[in-house]
């Protein structure tokens, strides 16, 4: 394992890989979310946070691993643009809702009203 | 294993398994709440990765801001669906192929994967001594100030869309125009009229259509 950058006062067993996995294991549970819930539009738009979530991980870690401020940079940016996202994802749901009375995923393909 | 390595596995599993419960529970509520605390642990991975302004920033633009937006729609919205678990088994089929293809890279690229020597000498902001926030904001308002901006600009475009969505003119509400009200003059709306003695009531008749500039018009004699 290449070294920690900063790592003097931390006791070492967290190695990156721990990171890695954990994102890789989020981000496949959010993108089998996206596939799995055909009920409504919230439960897709909160695995795509999770996805999200995800690649934050990933970042902070690589941040850490490799000793650059930049990567938690970064993390910060997809998290504005996450939250961003998430508020006109939400709008569009709801504008949706009051046209159609239901958010049936199934249905949504129809591009009327 | 070290308290640290405990600890991270503790987070991580409860991280995951709530992700779990996020996507299959039924109750969009419980699902919401699971992502909370889904948040709640990513936060503390995130402390343990030493990145402890970033875990503040999960909680407090997360938990405190996306999450009870979420809540709120959920609570605002029906939820009933009608065909619930018509086509649940064909994508859940579909589902778990398309999971399975992501693990599957993702294993090979986790299995092949490794860090070029040169990356550590590419270090562009080295934490020096200075606290996780310190660094972090001399870096943020220095070299990324502009792209600092344009984040802010994003969340501007955001509210901006978000409010035009769900913004909405209702017909048959009775407002009060307050400018309207005081723009009203006596002269549109008082008239007035000599009325000799000796003439009828009926003449005055004629006058409601002709000058009316809005609505009902007050006639004072």
């Amino acid at each position: 394992m290449i070294p920690q950058h900063r790592g003097e006062e931390q006791a070492v067993s967290l190695s990156l890989d721990h990171y890695l996995v954990v994102a890789a294991l989020l981000f496949t549970i959010g993108s089998i979310g996206v596939f799995l819930n055909r009920r409504n539009l919230i439960v897709i738009l909160m695995s795509i946070e999770l996805m999200l979530l995800a690649i934050n991980i990933n970042f902070v870690a690589f941040s850490q691993y490799l000793g650059d401020l930049v990567g938690q940079v970064f993390a910060l940016f997809v998290l504005t643009v996450a939250a961003a996202e998430s508020a006109i994802g939400l709008a569009i749901l709801v504008v949706y809702f009051r046209n159609r009375g239901d958010i049936d995923v199934d249905d949504i393909s129809v591009m009327r009203g | 294993m070290t308290t640290t390595t405990l600890i991270f596995y503790i987070l991580s599993g409860v991280l995951l398994s709530s992700a779990v419960m996020v996507v299959t529970t039924k109750n969009t509520v419980y699902g919401v709440l699971f992502l909370i605390l889904a948040f709640f642990n990513a936060a503390g991975l995130f402390i343990l990765a030493h990145a402890e302004f970033l875990a503040m920033i999960l909680i407090v633009v997360y938990v405190g801001a996306v999450a009870v937006l979420f809540l709120f729609v959920v609570m605002m919205v029906n939820m009933e669906t009608k065909k619930s678990q018509r086509m649940d088994r064909r994508y859940l089929l579909m589902g778990i192929f398309v999971g399975g293809v992501l693990v599957l890279e993702l294993v090979v690229v986790f299995m092949s994967w490794n860090t070029s020597p040169e990356a550590f000498e590419l270090i562009f902001a080295p934490q020096d001594g200075l606290s996780n926030t310190h660094a972090l904001g001399a870096l943020l308002y220095t070299h990324y100030a502009l792209i600092f901006q344009a984040a802010g600009l994003i969340l501007l475009i955001a509210m901006i869309g978000a409010i035009i969505l769900t913004l909405r003119q209702r017909e048959n509400v009775l407002k009060q125009k307050i400018g309207d009200q005081l723009a009203r003059q006596a002269k549109d709306s008082v008239q007035m009229v000599d009325i000799s003695p000796t003439s009828s009531f009926r003449n005055l008749e004629s006058l409601d259509d002709s000058a009316t500039p809005r609505g009902r018009t007050s006639r004072v004699s």
